[in-house]
């Protein structure tokens, strides 16, 4: 990427922090054995080593078991094995899950996928934050309900779920509590000594690691059928030969990611939401209005009167790189689902656009971002068709 | 991969030419709306004489093939009498703009609607069309499948917000399934209006919202 560009598109992939590659650098040149059992030959022993020490990093950031802790190829493949793994362990028992409406497609993909099994999902409507119900969270379990799944931080809007209220919800129900927190590890806090969830989704690329690896918490004693069959690896949840140098990257970037940098981004969000909805007329946040419950790099607004595709080219010629819930900007040429199932009108998720901050940011740049975004403004709504509501 | 827009489109994109209102307008004509993400307004001075397009200019809410479209449609009509404009077409914009991505058809398409419906609504208003047929239900429901349901993003006749047309001594009634007081009642009857008005034996239009 041209080192000009500001980048603020980190909730769909983040840079690699050079450190990571570093650390991840020998297991391609040096120790490119197969992870194995201790009674192998010595490379493969030094490749277990790293990979079980990756794993440990990750389970005490987590306050979780080291077993507990099973890689996979990354956030979408960890939330599948979760539901379909749970699924199957349930079938012919329990039939019916439960998932917010705006969850990742690798979540509701899996549940229409099930659904094509026999199973049915019950999809929980989110209010104009994108919070989901906890009474109908409530009332929409019932006897055969075995999961109820629903992320942390939403990809798109950055609303945070209330886990600790959801996961008592679920032990009191007696039924398992799978979160997606792909957006949200290492940002936020998740004790799982403490937090009643069973599965969690991981990602690494989200936080600075490789693309391609990620992993699932299952809490001990979780029923969950592994989905992938060959060998015994991961627990005997997941086969495959161990992808070494990318489960070493993840444990580095885990290791990187501390509070101080949260503490950065909380402070370049807070400064972006404060320059668009203040400089610039006409601006509003979706999501949720307390920045303090969205995930710390998410912003997310409307510009109205303007369709967001052409805001993010024109932020695209002047070397800001975003995205928008614009059908035109979607593959699919609908707009955002998770701007529609927070009852947003078309128009509002036309206009809307997300910018999701990282550590290598700079509060200049969101300085930039702003003045930039107040010409953009400025300039399309001169030559638009609509009127501020009520002028 | 780089952007999929010739160097043509971002041009047109980044600097448009043509853009803005034209104060009473001899013709003017509105396709798309804010729900499909596309919408443009186009306006016409006609030199009644000579029919030739003397100004003629556009503002737009969508993307950068319906910014680069109205932009360059604009250009090729500016000049022409009503007869030559109304054989430009998408392909004469596409290929004036050096191509533009096929999945954009239905953004790029609308400022030639807006181009053909400004024109047909001067035709209608100036006592120029061929064959004077009379306004009837179907010509109507035809006009107003063009009318986007801000609810839905699709139009208000296959929406059924439209509930019911009747036309009757040069006086057109249509009755909308929305509380006069919705937010989007105000803009519904504008466009209503706006698409059945020009229509050379309406005198009148009426819009009733039905529902409470
Ligand atoms: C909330 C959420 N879940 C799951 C995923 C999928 O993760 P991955 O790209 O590692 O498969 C993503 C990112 O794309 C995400 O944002």
């Amino acid at each position: 990427m041209e080192s000009s560009m500001i980048y603020l598109d980190n909730a769909a992939s983040t840079r690699v922090d050079p450190r990571v590659v570093e650390a991840m650098l020998p297991y391609f040149h040096d120790y490119y054995a197969v992870a194995s059992s201790e009674f192998s030959h010595s490379p493969g022993l030094k490749a277990r080593e790293a990979l079980d020490h990756a794993r440990n990093t990750i389970a005490r950031r987590l306050k979780a078991r080291d077993e507990e802790i099973v890689f996979t190829s990354g956030g979408t493949e960890s939330n599948n094995l979760a539901l379909k793994g749970a699924a199957q362990s349930f079938q012919g028992k329990r039939n019916h899950l439960i998932c917010s409406s705006i969850e990742h497609n690798s979540v509701t993909h899996s549940c229409k996928w099930l659904e094509s099994l026999g199973f049915h999902t019950t999809y929980l409507s989110v209010d104009q934050e994108g919070f989901v119900d906890l009474n109908q969270l409530e009332d929409s379990i019932d006897e055969n309900t075995f999961l109820v799944s629903i992320q942390h931080g939403n990809q798109e809007v950055g609303t945070l779920q209330n886990l600790e209220a959801i996961g008592k919800i679920c032990r009191s129900k007696e039924v398992l509590f799978h979160t997606d927190a792909s957006q949200s590890f290492t940002f936020l806090e998740l004790d799982l000594s403490r937090l009643p969830a069973d599965l969690v989704t991981l990602s690494a690329h989200k936080i600075h690691g490789p693309r391609g690896v990620g992993a699932l918490y299952v809490r001990q004693g979780t029923p969950i059928k592994k989905q992938l069959h060959g060998g015994y690896s991961e627990f005997d949840l997941r086969p495959g030969t161990e992808n070494v140098a990318g489960a070493v990257g993840f444990g580095k970037a885990v290791e990187l990611s501390t509070s101080e940098h949260v503490k950065r981004i909380r402070m370049m969000q807070s400064r972006l939401a404060d320059g668009l909805t203040h400089d610039i007329d006409d601006v509003v946040l979706n999501g949720s209005q307390d920045l303090n419950k969205r995930l710390p790099g998410n912003i997310n607004v409307s510009f109205n009167r303007i369709e967001g595709e052409s805001v993010v080219l024109h932020l695209d010629m002047r070397q800001i790189a975003v995205i928008t819930g614009s059908a035109c900007f979607s593959r699919s040429l609908e707009p955002s689902y998770v701007m529609m199932a927070m009852g947003f009108s078309h128009e509002r998720a036309h206009g809307s656009i997300r910018f999701t901050i990282s550590r290598f940011n700079t509060p200049e740049e969101m300085n930039r971002v702003v003045e930039t975004c107040r010409e953009i403004a400025r300039s399309l709504r001169s030559i638009s068709p609509l009127h501020k509501q009520g002028v | 991969m780089s952007l999929p827009y010739t160097k043509k489109v971002l041009d047109h994109f980044m600097h448009p030419h043509n853009v803005g209102k034209i104060e009473n307008p001899d013709a003017s004509a509105t396709e798309g709306s804010p729900a499909c993400g596309d919408m443009v307004k186009l306006y016409l001075k006609v030199n009644e004489k000579t029919q030739i397009i003397e100004d003629i200019k556009f503002e737009s809410y969508g993307c950068a093939s319906n910014i680069a479209t109205g932009s360059i449609i604009t250009d090729l009509a500016r000049g022409k009498t009503l007869e030559e404009a109304k054989t430009l077409n998408w392909k004469s914009a596409a290929d004036a703009l050096g191509g533009l991505p096929a999945v954009k058809v239905h953004c790029a398409v609308l400022a030639v609607d807006a181009l053909r419906t400004a024109i047909e609504n001067y035709e209608h208003q100036h006592g120029l069309l061929k064959e004077k047929t009379p306004t009837t239900r179907t010509v109507v429901l035809r006009r107003l499948s063009k009318v986007i349901n801000p609810l839905a993003g699709l139009d208000v006749v296959k929406t059924k917000l439209v509930k019911k047309v009747e036309v009757e001594n040069h006086k057109v009634t249509v009755y909308v399934e929305l509380p006069s007081d919705h937010q989007f009642a105000n803009n519904v009857r504008n466009e209503i209006e706006e698409r059945i008005e020009p229509l050379w034996d309406v005198n009148q239009v009426k819009v009733i919202f039905t529902k409470q």
